[in-house]
């Protein structure tokens, strides 16, 4: 860091020199007349130090890439996350050319056509055919860098596929919740936000029998790798974005309109922590759209596991209905055997007797 | 004497104007003033206000980014409470500062100060016009832009502080005063603040437009018109179709807020409350705003674009090249800008086929941009440059649009903007090609039309040592902050402690902290010149650049009307530089073809015979006027 401070002042040093130096110049030089071909104002120096920007500026860059790539995301941890960095440093190594080849034009031009005395520049108003090439020549390279990110965002925003984990995760001020569609059946059940209370975070709603097995957690999200996990988003008050930096995934969550973004994770937790040789490595998600005070922590530990593992995660927790018994009043009668099944049984009685009210309110707030 | 009444009474005025002024007094030469050329610098002196209140906002939060462990205490005496016991900056006023910065530093500082200034102070002067088409609503223009800016500056200073969801004012946290304390008082007053404004710029657009239109002098047809006034002319149209859809957007949230509709609101669960709002849409919010917002990016760099080509030819003493092709690319640049708004919103879940179109239209944006770019390079090719401060920024502002411009098109791609959306890299983006470009538009602005402006020169040697400082400042804030975009950092986070993927970069953010504030610093030696300059400058001569343009050829301190006796007739483009074998190497646009004779190319001979014409029409003359 020392060094980068140290470089930093340098420069500003060097600068503040070249001025002291030029401000004598220009002292000395105040008396001279003021023909047209007469030197201006401090061109020379100007004109020196497009040359020595150009140079500098390049060496600068180059270093700090460099310096900075050490510490880039490690490679993709998705299938499609990949895909999009391949383009993006494809992308980047085209436009780099454009960049060199327009600085370098500029700085040169303006170094090598600075003012000299009895000279005239030359009248070039316009030409048709270099007009003509810079407007081809460019279309040229944006068709291409169209065509591909146009398919790869295409098959990226394509329809999940039928196998994949359906996992519903939910942001909220300052937190997600990530909801499972359960062991049982496989299907996340209804939900609506007003049923959401201080236990129903995400507003389940227990008058669709899918929701019996399904169970939340609001500190980490397991998922399997290799297999394609299908995120159902949604936000709880304001917007938020889900934001998994090293699978390169990203969606707002948005109240009152449900999105989703499908990925295949083919790393999982494990063999990150063995590829950067880091026992403490996890995959985080964070979000970015601004949320309010707590944006900047929003923080969701996300556990990438074998298929074994993350079935035996999953059996291993707990269903709302088994966490929360007492909400098997909102369960109506006629199903009310089945959601028995996730409840453990001492609590069934207590919660049991207040069941003909409250799941009869249960069934006429659903709106979905 | 304004110039509505010049025209009312014209018949009267005409005989007596050129022997008596009436005496004005201080309000109505300083304050309330119908006269373009002091708007223009009330608007100048407003932005410049702003511009420092808006640029130590950042040097705040990059204090917090770079160095989170400095002890801001010193700032208790200004930011009071928003400072804790332990010196650390509330995270809430965090985001207060960062959505302040952004909407003043847009609005406020490169719409009003910059747009607001030169079309203002241009128009006329470079058309050859009395004043504005209405010098009335020019004024009530920039008043109510003051009220606008009293409003938004009263609202920093709330107990709960001004509006922080972010300049962009998503709902439902903008809409919602119990998410966020910003949502409270203070996006009440950024709304009614916003309101006026728009009104503002309502009123300064129609002028310009109507001023471009009907006033231009005698000869000035569209194709002589400097491309300064192209630019403003499309600002003000972009300005005009799409600041109304900000101010729907805007009242719409206003009635979100407290009149109970729903329009982008719905199922929101907050504070142990279910709200009633059903059926509405955040979304529809975003497409309002941005319908405004991307056109705004325009309405901020287009007139930077027409000082830059303005300055690069008189100073590269050159014709600018391709003329056609530089107003054409304008106007494509001012077309797509309407039809590109939703590539801010590829991850918001809007439809994918949707995300494809707008990709598709977003980069073909690219095309006449590069058009302008390689135009700027020509025009410096075989020139004789004259290095002048206004030179150096618009030379600085080809740069900076073109290296920022190009990460445009990383981030227009759909695929990739996945990662990368509302990360650094977008910050580095906007800030190179749209920020600092337009700054560097407005400084060129300044520096080359100070002696116009003011009678006297700016300091050149302090113009040349503050481009240095803040050009490379510039590139040494935001060359680092795209690296730390590529590493995922999102946007408007309080520090970066929570996560480990953005625990690394802190000798970049350091860094970067650190030349914002010494770039920051920089500016302090455009302001003592400046207004040291506007007291104690060299007086100007009457053409210090030796250019084209009409406003030359007025008087070193015009007065109101700006030409006494006749307004100059215009025979050429304003780009005859270095003609060969003309005497000087620059034939002002007011001679006629008939006194070149040495210089004409056989085309311009055959205009000779339509001077006669020319000269005797004057049909624009707000004093000559006949009813």
């Amino acid at each position: 860091m020392s060094i980068l401070i140290a470089i930093v002042a340098l420069v500003f040093v060097v600068l503040t020199g070249i001025v002291i130096s030029r401000l004598q110049n220009v002292l000395k030089s105040i008396n001279k007349s003021d023909s047209p071909d007469a030197e201006p104002s401090g061109n020379k120096v100007n004109g020196a130090m497009f040359l020595v920007i150009l140079v500098t500026g390049a060496v600068a860059i180059t270093w700090s890439y460099l310096h900075a790539r050490e510490f880039f995301l490690p490679e993709a941890s998705s299938v499609h996350g990949r895909r999009t960095d391949d383009l993006f440093w494809f992308s980047m190594g085209i436009l780099t050319i454009p960049f060199i080849l327009v600085n370098f034009l500029i700085f040169f031009f303006a170094w090598k056509y600075q003012h000299k005395p009895n000279h005239r520049a030359s009248f070039y108003p316009d030409n048709h055919r270099l007009e003509l090439i810079w407007t081809i020549v460019p279309a040229i390279v944006m068709a291409l860098l169209v065509f591909t990110g146009w398919k790869a965002w295409s098959d990226i925003t394509s329809d999940a596929p039928r196998d994949s984990e359906v996992i519903e995760i939910t942001g909220k001020q300052f937190n997600w919740i990530v909801r499972y569609s359960g062991v049982s059946d496989n299907k996340l059940g209804n939900y609506n936000f007003k049923l959401i209370d201080a236990q129903n975070e995400v507003g389940i709603d227990l008058s669709d029998e899918n929701s019996f097995d399904d169970f939340t957690n609001p500190s980490e999200m397991h998922i399997p790798v290799n297999r394609p996990v299908l995120l159902r988003i949604r936000a709880r008050d304001v917007l938020h974005s889900v934001f998994i930096p090293h699978m390169r995934v990203k969606m707002d969550a948005v109240p009152g309109m449900p999105t989703k973004f499908w990925f295949v994770a083919d790393k999982s937790t494990a063999d990150m922590r063995a590829e950067l040789n880091n026992p403490k490595f996890d995959y985080e998600i964070a979000c970015t759209e601004v949320c309010g005070q707590g944006h900047f922590s929003m923080k969701l530990r996300l556990i990438v596991e074998d298929e074994a593992s993350y079935k035996k995660w999953c059996a291993e927790q707990a269903t709302f209905l088994q966490t929360y018994p007492e909400y098997l009043a909102k369960v109506p009668e006629n199903l009310k055997a089945k959601a028995m099944k996730y409840v453990p049984a001492e609590a069934v009685t207590p919660a049991d007797s207040s069941s003909t009210s409250a799941g009869g309110a249960g069934t006429s707030t659903s709106l979905r | 004497m304004s110039a509505i009444e010049g025209v009312v009474t014209a018949q009267h005025h005409a005989e007596e104007h050129e022997h008596h002024h009436e005496a004005q007094n201080f309000w109505q030469k300083y304050i309330f003033c119908e006269d373009h050329k002091v708007i223009a610098k009330q608007y100048l002196i407003s932005g410049i206000i702003w511009a420092v209140i808006g640029i130590s906002m950042s040097v705040v939060f990059r204090i917090q980014l770079g160095l989170p462990e400095s002890n801001l205490s010193w700032l208790k005496p200004i930011l009071g409470g928003w400072i804790s016991e332990s010196g650390k900056l509330d995270p809430n006023f965090y985001l207060a500062l960062v959505t302040m910065h952004g909407t003043i530093m847009v609005f406020f500082v490169l719409t009003a100060g910059l747009s607001g200034t030169f079309s203002n102070f241009l128009i006329p002067l470079q058309i050859g016009a009395r004043d504005m088409a209405s010098g009335f609503m020019n004024m009530l223009s920039y008043w109510f832009f003051f009220v606008a800016s009293v409003i938004m500056f009263i609202s920093l200073f709330l107990q709960t502080g001004p509006a922080a969801g972010g300049w962009v004012i998503y709902p439902p946290l903008s809409a919602l005063p119990q998410a966020h304390m910003g949502s409270g008082m203070g996006m009440t007053l950024w709304l009614v603040s916003m309101a006026l404004f728009i009104v503002s710029q309502l009123l300064g657009g129609i002028n310009y437009i109507t001023t471009v239109i009907n006033l231009r002098t005698r000869g000035m047809s569209f194709d002589r018109l400097p491309l300064t006034i192209w630019s403003f002319l499309i600002t003000a149209i972009l300005g005009l179709i799409s600041f109304p859809v900000l101010f729907s957007s805007v009242l719409l949230l206003i009635f979100d807020r407290h009149f109970g509709t729903s329009f982008y609101l719905s199922d929101i669960y907050i504070n142990g409350e279910a709200l009633p709002n059903v059926g509405g849409s955040p979304i529809l919010f975003q497409h309002l705003f941005w319908f405004l917002g991307h056109p705004e990016v325009y309405i901020v760099l287009l007139p930077g674009l027409g000082i830059t080509s303005e300055v690069i030819a008189t100073n590269s003493r050159k014709p600018i090249f391709g003329y056609r092709a530089m107003i054409a690319s304008m106007l494509g640049i001012a077309f797509l800008a309407f039809i590109v708004w939703a590539h801010h919103m590829f991850v918001t879940g809007m439809n994918p086929f949707l995300g494809s179109v707008f990709m598709f239209l977003t980069l073909i944006i690219a095309v006449p941009s590069a058009v302008k770019g390689f135009n700027y390079i020509t025009t410096l090719w075989k020139g004789n440059i004259v290095f002048t401060p206004g030179m150096l920024f618009s030379i600085g502002l080809v740069s900076l649009f073109v290296s920022g411009g190009l990460t445009g098109i990383i981030l227009g791609n759909s695929a990739l903007d996945i990662q990368l959306h509302d990360t650094y890299f977008v910050v580095a983006h906007f800030h190179l090609v749209m920020g600092a470009a337009s700054a560097f538009g407005l400084f060129a602005g300044v520096y080359h039309w100070f002696p116009k402006m003011f009678g006297r020169m700016m300091n050149t040697t302090l113009g040349q040592i503050h481009f240095w400082f803040t050009f490379i400042g510039i590139y040494l804030i935001f060359i680092p902050m795209h690296y730390v975009g590529i590493a995922g950092f999102p946007r408007r986070y309080y520090q970066f402690t929570s996560y480990d993927f953005t625990h690394k970069y802190m000798d970049m953010n350091m860094f970067i902290s650190v030349a914002a504030i010494l770039s920051f610093l920089a500016q302090f030696i455009f302001l003592w010149n400046f207004f040291y300059s506007i007291f104690k400058g060299k007086r100007a001569p009457q053409n210090p650049w030796r250019s084209n343009t009409l406003e030359w050829t007025t008087p070193i301190h015009p007065g109101h009307g700006n030409w006494e006796g006749q307004i100059p007739a215009v025979y050429r483009w304003s780009y005859d530089y270095s003609k060969p074998g003309a005497k000087e190497d620059f034939i002002p646009q007011n001679i006629p073809y008939s006194q070149t004779l040495e210089s004409n190319f056989p085309h311009e001979n055959e205009l000779i015979a339509a001077e006669k014409a020319i000269e005797s029409q004057n049909f624009n003359d707000q004093f000559n006027a006949s009813h």
